[in-house]
């Protein structure tokens, strides 16, 4: 993109129709309002003032799964429940994200052995994008998990047959920088 | 009145319907017939020297040990037992009512142990009667609508019920 940087009046900036959209998908993640459990307490919290999710583009919690980018399933996924979240999870229109958020989502959490009511896991319901362990896990989790989805946003690729990247997640908070790299590659390149 | 007096009273009242009691009990109890339930729970609410008008709880309890090394040790009996928990506001006492039930009726599994209803007595019953009805299996017979009421409707088999096995798979969700 070098050779255009230059041509341009002040005020002007240049990008790829990629990652324009991206940004403004990953910038406006709006959630589905899907609390089940005790976890729906500590999505609140991130939703409101002091954790304040709004930052991240996805404060706007909505109330119809028509609306929605990103589902929550914050809580205890029961049998009667499930058939509910695989229909909302069809209505959400593309593309649409799932958080597994707490251990019961997770994979059963402490209803695995004798919880006879309970999904051993929402991922046996709606395939899942990013878990988010915990009973319930703090406010900073979930964000944590949300800049994950916003990671695997960034990394989807318009072009016909180019293949999505899947960002692995870096103890730093970041993705592994390789993978940052071979990005800025691909975009100088023009690939 | 206390606990002695009470079961007295229901003694004088219902003669050989009153199977058992422990009056030194914490929470003393009297042991009723199944077949009797209905009318004790009646006079119960009514007679001037009890007016039990509150049902505090109703539950169930399964009395049965599938280890065979620790039922050995224990020998308890199988059964079940549903237990009401009365409360009197005007007297303020309370009582404890027993009616204990085979696991199951003339002992062939899948038939369900009946009991009568008491639902007309109290109306908490209903609920209580459904939940028990829906997790351990009882029968109440002359309730008004024992339909399930936690699980879903078209689940199999009653969950809280110690030899409950779990489904392989529900609407093609894996469950173990």
């Amino acid at each position: 993109m070098a050779w255009i940087d230059q041509k341009m009046e002040e005020g002007v900036v240049t990008t790829t129709l990629e990652q324009a959209l991206n940004w403004a998908r990953e910038s406006s993640l709006w959630p589905m309002t899907f609390g089940l459990a005790c976890c729906a307490i500590e999505m609140m919290a991130t939703g409101a003032s002091r954790f304040d999710l709004d930052r991240f583009g996805a404060g706007a919690f909505r109330a119809t799964p028509r609306q929605s980018d990103l589902m929550i399933v914050a809580g205890t996924v029961t049998f009667k429940m499930a058939s509910r979240i695989r229909r909302l999870y069809n209505q959400m229109p593309d593309p649409k994200y799932v958080i597994a958020m707490g251990a019961c989502t997770c994979g059963g959490g402490p209803y695995f052995i004798h919880g006879y009511h309970v999904v051993k896991g929402v991922d046996l319901v709606v395939p899942v994008d990013v878990y988010v362990p915990g009973c319930p896990p703090r406010p900073e989790a979930l964000i944590e998990g949300v800049m994950r989805i916003q990671d695997k946003v960034r990394g989807e690729r318009i072009a016909k047959g180019a293949e999505n990247e899947l960002p692995m997640p870096h103890h730093s908070g970041h993705p592994a920088p390789s993978v940052v790299q071979i990005n800025m590659n691909n975009v100088r390149s023009g690939a | 009145m206390n606990a002695d007096e009470i079961a007295n009273c229901l003694s004088e009242e219902f003669g050989d319907a009153i199977t058992g009691k422990n009056v030194e009990a914490m929470d003393p109890w009297v042991e009723i017939a199944p077949e009797a339930i209905a009318d004790v729970a009646q006079f119960c609410r009514d007679d001037e020297q009890l007016l039990f008008d509150y049902l505090r709880n109703q539950s169930a309890v399964d009395y049965l040990i599938t280890d065979a090394r620790k039922a050995k040790k224990l020998e308890i009996e199988p059964r079940l037992e549903i237990v009401y928990h009365l409360h009197s506001y005007p007297h303020g006492h309370d009582l404890v009512l027993k009616v204990l039930l085979p696991r199951w009726k003339g002992d062939v599994e899948g038939e369900l142990p009946e009991c009568p209803t008491v639902s007309h007595v109290w109306a908490i019953a209903d609920w209580h009667e459904r939940e028990i009805f829906d997790l351990m299996g009882v029968r109440f017979t002359g309730h008004p609508n024992l339909r399930r009421i936690l699980c879903p409707e078209d689940w199999v088999g009653h969950p809280l019920r110690k030899d409950y096995e779990f489904p392989l798979e529900y609407h093609g969700i894996r469950c173990q």
